[in-house]
């Protein structure tokens, strides 16, 4: 605090905002976690207008500049608009955070363990076929059919997600490679599964699966206030108690000390008598549940059916979610936070202002740039700092 | 390595014993799982093609040239083959031949399966073989790029992100002016992103997968997003026209030989020509040898006077305008850009790399069963097999992975892949 005094009282009255500036900055060593991210999405916002502004091919050659910095404004305002202005913004957020979260976690625990898991939306899709058939096949109770589909789901997902852990441990094979050709692979399946009686919906020749039944659909968070359009559902307190066991399982138990030893240093893990393929296999099975899970609340919850693309890209969204969240349980839920917001707002932009909602994935990969560039957000925002000099790091194609 | 160099057919025999009698337990456990999966390719020529409809299939040459197939016999002797083959490879293995062998029992289930698949019927091989080159195409181009920078030691994910700014470059660039400067303008854009990459992991030290993901990111973002903003409402902007297939005078009315490989687009040629040259510049030259060093042990080259630093991004650089050169390939190939139209295919260059060991004519042959698999699915979508649509579309995938996952160990990757280089 005395800090402060002495800054304060050495500035004169214009150069007062650059000192708090600055005295904001100079703390960044304490505040890494937080001050960072935000920089981050600063950096990613600044960005994204040149990027709207440059885009407007007719404004810009009728010399209107007026209209794009209108449009930059409206569009910069349907954001935060679209993402916490009323019930229905809010339930658009939780919606597109609830799967975020869980792919996320699938993404971040294998990130703990030194691995990369792309295949996120392959391991969505199968939890969600899982899911689907006991949506649709079973008919009531809820408090059996419900528990029983997402089960199912969980199952699946693993199911899927052990394959590269076991390609991994047992031929050598990059998980990253696996798990691309794993999303590819499960993509058909789901499209002919789709078109087979058992999935398809009668009378239907496009690939539909049958409807869940109502006692099989997750229960809608705001069902008490009796509006039909907010359609956020109990999904979002699984993805929250999934994270919360991914910190259970990380900070309390043998196995994710294990984990977090094997990621940190795979050669000191096995000379301490870890045993690195059982930990690769683990850890993917578990990342395949967490998927799973996101693709049971999808077609369970949110959707009520699955379609051929009901995992969207939010297997990849994933990666940039638990990279801001550099894998810790808090983080991977902000960030998840994050981008549902983003994504919520980012659909109230498109349909008020007519820019592409696909701004938001420009600006979630320039998040994840600065994220992980440290010394370049040092060199850009001039503030100095000793711990932030590396960011988030696992090594390269090294079996 | 140098015992086996003798010529002497002795001691070969000697060195082959030797060699089999000092197995480790890994290799020893590949060769059974290798024989494990000669019996149950023995399997499916028993269950599946054996009961197929008979006749003969017309494998076509180009020209009038065919040859027939008898498709029952051969599915027999496909299966007594290859059970026979598992029952050695199993109790004795084939030691030096094995992957002789292999290669052999591959082709022959391939040929049976194409004999099972035409039964009765007219398939022409040329075309297909055709086809495989030309899939195979842009995924050779992405491979070349990926071993420029992996050989100097950055990792580059972002093949994919390259390829398609490139293939969006081209096109929009390509409709304004012409198709040609559209692929330069292309080289060009990846080559900058190239850098990009380059100079946020050598100055920055980010790590270079998520720097690679964070460009596949944005291109994937920006290219959508100006798809649709830009080239949706301005569709004179999106619109090249293709480029059409050049038949080398002379060399296409070679038999066989001549629909395959001649008649093809400038980027078969351009590809081929490309893996011959960078194989030599590697291996042959002192740019080869100093970027191998410094992908190996760049603290080494660095005391012998290389600037390791240049050198990678030179390479890099490099590598972009040869993605952005392969991304130009879609828009040649459609005559416009869609959102996402290089669907993944830079990821299953990556896989190429691998699997190819990191050099170049290895990343070819890996490419070329990855788009023979492609084209052959092709192919069997329209004889109407009886095989659903999807397990065709995911044959190329579920092959690449089985390839990778029987060279998968071994490979050798350089040394300092990945790792951030201090110059002291």
């Amino acid at each position: 605090m005395t800090d402060t005094a002495i800054d304060s009282s050495n500035d004169s009255d214009g150069d007062h905002r650059e000192g708090v500036i600055r005295r904001i900055l100079a703390r960044i060593d304490t505040t890494n976690a937080v001050v960072l991210p935000l920089l981050a999405l600063f950096g990613a916002l600044v960005i994204g207008i040149f990027v709207i502004a440059l885009s407007d091919v007719d404004k810009l050659r009728a010399g209107d500049v007026e209209g794009i910095l209108t449009t930059i404004k409206d569009a910069y305002l349907a954001l935060p608009n679209g993402a916490f202005n009323g019930w229905r913004a809010i339930n658009e957020t939780i919606v597109a955070t609830t799967p975020l979260l869980l792919a996320g976690l699938a993404v971040a625990i294998t990130f703990r363990a030194g691995l990369f898991n792309i295949g996120g939306t392959g391991q969505m899709l199968m939890g969600g076929m899982g899911a689907i058939y006991v949506g649709f096949s079973m008919d009531g109770p809820g408090f059996i059919q419900i528990p029983l589909g997402v089960l199912a789901g969980m199952v699946m997902g693993m199911a899927w997600g052990i394959i590269p852990g076991l390609l991994k441990a047992r031929a050598g094979v990059h998980e990253v490679i696996a798990t691309i050709m794993l999303n590819f692979i499960a993509g058909s399946l789901v499209l002919w599964l789709l078109k087979t009686d058992m999935f398809g919906r009668e009378g239907r020749n496009d690939p539909i699966s049958k409807l869940v039944t109502p006692e099989g659909q997750l229960p809608r968070l705001f069902g008490f206030l009796d509006r039909p359009e907010l359609r956020a559902h109990i999904g979002f307190l699984i993805a929250l108690s999934a994270a919360a066991f991914f910190w259970w399982l990380l900070e309390r138990t043998t196995l994710g000390f294990e984990i977090r030893a094997q990621g940190a240093n795979s050669h000191a893990a096995r000379y301490a008598g870890m045993k690195p393929g059982r930990l690769i296999i683990t850890s993917f099975a578990i990342a395949g549940g967490f998927a799973g899970l996101a693709g049971a609340s999808e077609v369970l919850g949110t959707q009520g059916r699955a379609t051929q693309g009901f995992a969207g890209d939010i297997g990849f969204d994933a990666i940039a979610v638990a990279l801001l969240g550099r894998s810790t349980p808090t983080g991977t839920v902000l960030a998840a936070f994050l981008f549902g917001a983003l994504q919520a707002g980012g659909q109230k932009m498109q349909v008020t202002t007519g820019v592409p909602v696909d701004l938001v994935l420009i600006l979630r990969a320039l998040i994840v740039l600065f994220i992980a560039a440290p010394l370049l957000m040092k060199a850009i925002f001039r503030f100095s700092s000793e711990a932030a000099d590396s960011g988030p790091s696992f090594g390269g194609w090294g079996a | 390595m140098s015992v086996t160099d003798s010529t002497t057919p002795g001691t070969d025999a000697y060195v082959g014993m030797l060699e089999s009698m000092s197995r480790t337990p890994e290799q020893k456990r590949r060769a059974r799982n290798l024989g494990i999966g000669y019996f149950v390719a023995a399997g499916i020529a028993l269950a599946i093609f054996v009961r197929g409809d008979g006749g003969t299939s017309t494998f076509t040459l180009g020209g009038d040239s065919s040859i027939g197939l008898p498709g029952i016999p051969l599915a027999w002797l496909c299966a007594i083959v290859l059970a026979a083959l598992g029952g050695v490879q199993i109790s004795r293995g084939t030691a030096k031949l094995q992957s002789a062998l292999l290669a052999a029992a591959t082709i022959l289930f391939i040929v049976t399966l194409m004999a099972w698949a035409a039964a009765g019927r007219q398939f022409s091989l040329t075309g297909t073989l055709h086809d495989a080159l030309k899939a195979a195409t842009p995924l050779v181009l992405g491979a070349i790029a990926g071993i420029l920078c992996e050989r100097s030691g950055i990792i580059n994910i972002a093949i994919e992100g390259l390829l398609l700014a490139g293939a969006f470059t081209s096109a929009l660039v390509g409709s304004a002016t012409n198709i040609w400067i559209g692929i330069l303008a292309a080289m060009a854009v990846s080559a900058v992103l190239a850098w990009v990459l380059a100079w946020l992991a050598i100055r920055f030290h980010v790590d270079q997968v998520i720097v690679g993901f964070a460009i596949n990111f944005f291109v994937l973002g920006l290219t959508s997003f100006l798809d649709s903003r830009v080239l949706t409402k301005n569709p004179q902007l999106n619109g090249t026209g293709t480029i059409a297939e050049w038949e080398v005078p002379g060399l296409s009315s070679i038999p066989i030989v001549g629909p395959i490989l001649f008649e093809q687009t400038f980027y078969v040629y351009a590809a081929l020509a490309l893996v011959a040259i960078t194989t030599w510049m590697l291996f042959k030259t002192k740019w080869g040898l100093r970027t191998r060093a410094v992908g190996e042990h760049p603290k080494a080259a660095g005391t012998l006077g290389v600037n390791v630093l240049r050198r990678r991004y030179i390479n890099v650089t490099i590598a972009g305008a040869v993605a952005g050169f392969g991304g130009s390939w879609w828009t040649a190939d459609v005559g416009r850009f869609n959102e996402n139209i290089t669907n993944g295919r830079g990821f299953i260059a990556l896989a190429v790399v691998l699997v190819g060991r990191h050099h170049p004519v290895g990343a070819l042959m890996a490419a070329l069963v990855f788009g023979f698999t492609d084209a052959l699915a092709l192919k069997f979508a329209i004889l109407n097999t009886g095989i659903p649509s999807e397990f065709l579309e995911l044959a190329p995938f579920f092959v690449t992975l089985l390839v990778v996952a029987s060279v998968g160990r071994g490979a050798h990757v350089p040394a300092a892949l990945g790792k951030p280089y201090e110059e002291d």
